[in-house]
C-alpha cells in the first residue's frame, strides 16, 4: 500500500502496462518531455523511448484515426486528449470509425484504443477546458466508457481498459488529480464495470461517479449529522451501468439520488432514472432526483460554482427526496 | 525570409517592399514602436496578475509584437480579423481596450467585446477552428460585392491567425482548401513562434510552413516576425492583393514566444536557455529603437514619454482588473439562445429560488 494522486496512480498503471506488453503506446499532445499538461505521463518517454511514447502533431482527429489504424494493426494505444472539449475534432473518428468498426467487419478486427479524458470543471479555467461530455460518448454503441473517483482506481482501470479488446474511454476527473489515496498494487478491485458502495447506508442511495464521489461522501457525512443515513455509490463505469448494484441498493433504501457535472437534460441522470423506475417502481418511496450541470455552455470560471453541483445541492436533493 | 531591419537595427533595402513603406511618416514609425512597447506592458501586467491570482490564465505575447503591430496596423477598418487566443498586440491595433482582453482570462465572460464594433472576433480556443469562419466569412464579403470593386472604402479583406501547431488541425488544411477552391478573399497569417505549448514546430511539418498552401493553389510568403517593418509592408501588400480579388494568400511571420506558452506552462522543460537567449538578441522592440535611434527618427525625451505611457497604461489595466466584478450567477441563463427557452427559464428560476434559500448571505451571494 501507498499513497499517490490520482495522476501519480495513473502514471503508475501506464508503466506497469508499458512494461507489461510491448505493443501498448502512448500517444497524444506534449506527453513527451513536458509530461502532459497535466504530468500524468511524465518521466514515460524518458524510459520507454519516442516509439512508445508518441508526441503527436496537433491535431485530435489524426491523433484518433492513426490509433485506430496502429490498434488494426496489433498494437495497444493509448491516447491522451488534453482536455474534455478537444475531443470534438476527433469526434468523427470516435463515433463513426473507432465504435463500430468491430461491428462492420463481423468481429475479425479489435480496436483495442484507449482514449483518456481529463475532464470536468472547477479548476478555474477558460472555456473549453471544464466540460463533461461523457453522455455524449455513452449514447454511442461500441465504446466501453469508465471514470475513476480514487488512485486505486484509477491505477487498476486504465490497465483494464488497456486489456480490453473494445475500445475504452476513460473519463479522468481533472480537479482530483492532485487528490491524494491508497493504492493496492497487489490486489484489483475487479471488474471494471461493476458499482462500488463506498460508503453502506440505510436511507436513501446517493450515486455519483468521477470528481462527484468526494462531493457526495462529505455530502452523506453531513447528512449524518442530521441523522440520515445515506448510502453512497461510485458508478465507476459510465457504460455499461451497473444497475445490479444501484437497483439492489435503492430497493433496500428506496431513495435515489443521482449527481453528475455534465447537464441534467439528457444526462446519465436521465437514463439511471427511467432504468431504476422500471427496475425498482414498488420499492421506490419517491421520484428519483438528478443533481447536475445546467443546460448552458459551461459558464466562465468566477460563475462556476454557481453551475456545478456541490454538497448543498446535493443535500436539497437528498431532503427533498425524503420528503416525499 | 524578407527582412527589412536587421537585428542591430540596420535597414537593408527590399527590392519588391520598400515601396509599401515609402509613404510611412516618422510619426507613423514612432507610432509602431509606441504600440510595441504599450503592448509589451500590457502583457507583462497580464502575467503579473496571474501570478498575483488576479487572472486565472494568461497567454503571453511576449516577442511576438512586432508581427501583431506590423499585421494590425497594415489593416482598414472594414477589414476583419479572427484572431486565436494570444493576438493581444492586433486587438490594440483595432481599437479593443486592453484591459477589455483581460475579461475572459480572469473567468468573468467568454469574450467581452462586441467583434461587430473593431471588426475584430472574439478569440477562439479550439485550435484551428476560427480559420474556417474566416473563409466563410470571406465568402460572405464575396457574394456582397466587396471585393474587387477598386473602392477602398469598399474593398474588404479577411485575415486568419493561427499558429504553428495549428497548421496540423484538419481545420486549418481544410480552410485552406476551401478559400482556394471559392477565390476568397482571406489572408492567413501562420505566426510561427516555434513552439506548441512543448512541441517543436518541426513536429507539426517537414517544409517551411509559408509553403504549406502551395499544395492547395495559396502562395505563401516568409517574413521576419520580429521585424515590424516587414510585417506591416509583407501584410499591406497581401491585403492589397486579397482585396483585389486575387485570391488568398499565407504568410508566414517567423518569430518566437520569448515567455511560457501560458501561465500553466513550464517552458524549462522542453526548451534550452541557450535557445532563448539566441532569440533575445532578436527581440523585436530593442530592434526598432536602435533603428529609429540610429536614423534620428527617436530621441530620449521621446522614448521616455513612451515608457511613461505606458506606466500609465499599465496602471489602468491592473485597477480595472482587480476592479471587474464576478457576473451576477442569473446572467449566465442570458445567452444561451437567442430567443425563450423553456428549460433555461426554468434552471434559471429554480437556481434564483435556490440561492434565495440560503439565508447565509455570503453562501448566497457565491463570495
Ligand atoms: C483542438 C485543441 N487541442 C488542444 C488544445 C490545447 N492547446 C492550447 S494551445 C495549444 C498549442 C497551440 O500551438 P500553436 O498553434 O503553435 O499556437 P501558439 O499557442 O504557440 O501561439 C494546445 C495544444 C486546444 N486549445 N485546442
Amino acid at each position: 500500500m501507498e499513497k499517490l494522486p490520482i495522476a501519480k496512480a495513473i502514471n503508475a498503471g501506464l508503466r506497469k502496462a508499458l512494461e507489461d506488453d510491448p505493443k501498448v503506446l502512448l500517444m497524444g499532445e506534449d506527453i513527451g518531455p513536458l509530461g502532459g499538461v497535466f504530468r500524468v505521463t511524465e518521466g514515460l518517454q524518458k524510459d520507454f523511448g519516442e516509439d512508445r511514447v508518441i508526441d503527436t502533431p496537433l491535431a485530435e482527429s489524426g491523433i484518433v484515426g492513426t490509433a485506430i489504424g496502429l490498434a488494426v494493426r496489433g498494437y495497444r494505444p493509448v491516447v491522451e486528449i488534453q482536455f474534455d472539449a478537444f475531443i470534438f475534432p476527433a469526434y468523427d473518428q470516435i463515433v463513426t470509425q473507432l465504435a463500430k468498426l468491430h461491428n462492420r467487419t463481423a468481429g475479425t478486427v479489435k480496436t483495442p484504443v484507449v482514449i483518456r479524458v481529463p475532464y470536468g470543471g472547477g479548476i478555474g479555467s477558460p472555456e473549453h477546458h471544464s466540460e463533461s461530455p461523457e453522455a455524449l460518448f455513452a449514447h454511442v454503441a461500441g465504446l466501453r466508457l469508465i471514470s475513476p473517483s480514487n488512485s486505486n482506481d484509477a491505477y487498476w482501470m486504465i490497465q483494464q481498459a488497456i486489456q480490453d479488446d473494445d475500445p475504452v474511454m476513460i473519463f479522468e476527473p481533472k480537479r482530483r488529480y492532485w487528490q491524494k489515496g491508497e493504492v493496492d498494487f497487489q490486489n484489483s478491485p475487479g471488474d471494471k464495470h461493476r458499482a462500488h458502495i463506498v460508503r453502506p447506508g440505510t436511507d436513501l442511495t446517493l450515486a455519483a461517479y468521477g470528481p462527484l464521489v468526494t462531493t457526495a461522501l462529505s455530502a452523506a457525512e453531513a447528512a449524518q449529522e442530521e441523522g440520515k443515513n445515506i448510502e453512497v455509490i461510485d458508478l465507476r463505469s459510465l457504460s455499461p451501468i451497473d444497475f445490479e448494484t444501484l437497483a439492489e441498493s435503492v430497493n433496500r433504501t428506496g431513495h435515489l439520488v443521482i449527481a453528475h457535472e455534465a447537464p441534467t437534460f439528457v444526462g446519465l441522470g436521465a437514463e439511471i432514472a427511467a432504468r431504476i423506475t422500471e427496475r425498482c417502481f414498488f420499492s421506490l418511496e419517491a421520484p428519483v432526483l438528478r443533481v447536475g450541470g445546467f443546460h448552458l455552455p459551461y459558464p466562465p470560471s468566477r460563475l462556476e460554482e454557481h453551475y456545478l453541483p456541490d454538497l448543498d445541492r446535493m443535500l436539497d436533493a437528498v431532503d427533498r427526496s425524503l420528503a416525499y | 525570409m524578407v527582412q527589412m531591419i536587421t537585428a542591430d537595427g540596420e535597414r537593408v533595402e527590399n527590392a519588391e517592399y520598400d515601396k509599401l513603406v515609402a509613404d510611412l511618416t516618422d510619426e507613423d514609425l514612432r507610432g509602431f514602436y509606441r504600440d510595441m512597447v504599450l503592448v509589451r506592458r500590457v502583457d507583462n501586467e497580464g502575467t503579473a496578475l496571474q501570478r498575483q491570482g488576479q487572472l486565472g490564465l494568461w497567454a503571453p505575447v511576449l516577442g511576438q509584437e512586432a508581427t501583431q503591430i506590423g499585421t494590425g496596423r497594415a489593416t482598414h477598418p472594414n477589414d476583419y480579423i479572427f484572431p486565436t487566443y494570444r493576438e493581444h498586440g492586433v486587438a490594440f491595433t483595432r481599437g479593443v481596450p486592453p484591459e477589455t482582453l483581460l475579461g475572459m482570462f480572469r473567468g468573468v465572460s467568454h469574450g467581452g467585446w462586441d467583434p461587430t464594433e473593431n471588426n475584430f472576433h472574439t478569440y477562439t480556443i479550439v485550435i484551428g477552428s476560427q480559420t474556417l469562419h474566416a473563409v466563410g466569412y470571406a465568402m460572405g464579403v464575396q457574394r456582397d460585392g466587396n471585393v474587387g470593386t477598386g473602392d477602398p472604402d469598399r474593398d474588404t479583406a479577411v485575415m486568419a491567425f493561427f499558429g504553428d501547431g495549428a497548421s496540423s488541425q484538419g481545420d486549418v488544411n481544410e480552410a485552406l482548401v476551401f478559400s482556394a477552391s471559392y477565390n476568397a478573399p482571406v489572408l492567413f497569417i501562420c505566426q510561427n513562434n516555434q513552439w506548441a505549448i512543448s512541441e517543436p514546430s518541426t513536429r507539426q511539418t517537414r517544409i517551411p510552413l509559408y509553403r504549406r498552401g502551395e499544395g492547395f493553389g495559396i502562395p505563401g510568403v516568409r517574413v521576419d516576425g520580429n521585424d515590424v517593418l516587414a510585417m506591416y509592408a509583407v501584410t499591406k501588400a497581401s491585403l492589397d492583393h486579397v482585396r483585389s480579388g486575387a485570391g488568398p494568400l499565407l504568410i508566414e511571420a517567423f518569430t518566437y514566444r520569448m515567455g511560457a506558452h501560458t501561465t500553466a506552462d513550464d517552458p524549462t522543460k522542453y526548451r534550452s536557455s541557450a535557445e532563448v537567449d539566441a532569440w533575445s538578441r532578436r527581440d523585436p522592440i530593442d530592434r526598432f529603437r536602435k533603428y529609429l535611434v540610429n536614423n534620428g527618427t527617436a530621441d530620449e525625451a521621446f522614448l521616455t514619454s513612451v515608457d511613461d505611457e505606458a506606466d500609465q497604461l499599465a496602471a489602468r489595466v491592473r485597477a480595472a482588473c482587480i476592479g471587474m466584478p464576478d457576473p451576477d450567477p442569473s446572467t449566465m441563463f442570458d445567452h444561451a439562445y437567442a430567443n425563450p427557452h423553456p428549460l433555461v427559464d426554468e434552471e434559471r428560476a429554480w437556481l434564483a429560488e435556490y440561492n434565495a434559500s440560503f439565508t447565509d448571505a455570503s453562501v448566497a451571494g457565491g463570495e
